[in-house]
């Protein structure tokens, strides 16, 4: 069995003056082990390496990365996943600041979390017990609540490369209808209202990128959809 | 809220609605012009001025004229303002954009009801 051929982004902006591409060789032993494994391995041989990882089993969201130019998490993804003619090829997620290597800034994507109020806000008296939830209610929120912020699907959407700063990209916006959705959220106008210009919703082209991505199958474009919806009843 | 001024309509959601709207216009007036075309294979002249001086093709005429007007406005903003970031270059380009639709609504109005 050959070793497997890795090729990955290496940039140090305090020695490099352009990023480059760093072969590796690293024998697998013939096993079919995850990405963050044979990061790992490399890291064995170049302990400079620099890449984020916590919890190795797709719960943080840290290790989001494009594998073999597809974003995914390195810690969930085989080898047979991605590997083509025994090659890797990895590169930091697509359309961020890079801080070193494999290490990005989501100053932006954060940004535009904390735009949406990713947070219930309710004026009614709080009541003795927890505010309650019929079966039905609590169903909406299935498939909205399990985002892991990984940030794969909004650095796979052009429109989210273009306008990062107006956008509010589908991992947002995922969030800001989990708020919409929520029966005990009684914030839905305002909400509805900072989002009718045409970049921070609009800018959606439905392409589903993010779709096609998301290590948690979720679905953003579903979700845009809604909050389209919700904007045209309200405003027509 | 993200503000924006050069937008066609303000508002991300009534230019979303106006693109909707503006391509069922088209479409609808492609699939008439079309099957007209193909109904009347011996066109000549005055079947076709005959057609164009019926009130009602006027104003069909007219609504799919301003519905590619604002069809094309909102969907080359779009374009301008993802790939054009210089704001010189934007607006320069943006200018020239809604000059050339209204040079081409006028002329449109003009060829609808001259001759
Ligand atoms: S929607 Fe999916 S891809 Fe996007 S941040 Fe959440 S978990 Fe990651
Ligand atoms: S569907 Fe919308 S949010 Fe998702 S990748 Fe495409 S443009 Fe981006
Ligand atoms: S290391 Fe936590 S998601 Fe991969």
């Amino acid at each position: 069995m050959s070793n497997l051929q890795v090729s990955i982004y290496r940039y140090n902006p305090e020695t490099d003056s352009a990023p480059y591409m760093q072969e590796f060789q690293v024998d697998t032993k013939g096993r079919d082990v995850m990405v963050l494994d044979v990061l790992h391995m490399m890291k064995e041989q170049d302990s400079g390496l620099a890449f984020r990882r916590s919890c190795r089993e797709g719960v943080c969201g840290s290790d989001g990365m494009n594998m073999n130019g597809k974003n995914g998490l390195a810690c969930i993804t085989p080898l047979s996943e991605v590997v083509k003619g025994n090659k890797l090829t990895l590169r930091p997620l697509p359309g961020l600041p890079v801080i070193r290597d494999m290490v990005v800034d989501m100053g932006l994507f954060y940004k535009q979390y904390e735009r949406i109020q990713p947070y219930l806000q309710n004026d009614t008296p709080v009541p003795a017990i927890e505010r309650l939830q019929s079966p039905e209610e609590r169903d909406k929120l299935d498939g909205l609540y399990e985002c892991i912020l990984c940030a794969c699907c909004s650095t796979s959407c052009p429109s989210f490369w273009w306008n990062p700063d107006k956008f509010v990209g589908p991992a947002g916006l995922l969030q800001s209808y989990r708020f919409l959705a929520d029966s005990r959220d009684t914030a839905t106008s305002e909400r509805l209202t900072d989002l009718e210009d045409p970049f921070s919703v609009f800018r959606c082209r439905g392409i589903m990128n993010c779709v096609a991505v998301c290590p948690k199958g979720l679905n953003p474009t579903r979700a845009i959809g809604k909050i389209r919806e919700m904007l045209l009843a309200d405003a027509t | 809220m993200v503000t924006n001024i050069t937008s066609f309509g303000r508002s991300g959601l009534s230019d979303w609605l106006m693109q909707r709207f503006s391509a069922v216009v088209l479409a609808i007036y492609t699939v008439f012009m079309v099957a007209y075309l193909l109904l009347n294979p011996n066109l000549d002249y005055y079947a076709w001025t005959a057609l164009f001086d019926q009130t009602w093709m006027r104003i069909f005429s007219l609504l799919a004229f301003i519905s590619v007007a604002a069809h094309a406005w909102i969907g080359l903003w779009t374009v301008t303002t993802d790939y054009l970031k210089s704001t010189f270059v934007r607006v320069g380009a943006q200018s020239l954009i809604i000059l050339a639709i209204f040079v081409y609504l006028v002329w449109g109005i003009q060829i609808l009801w001259g001759a």
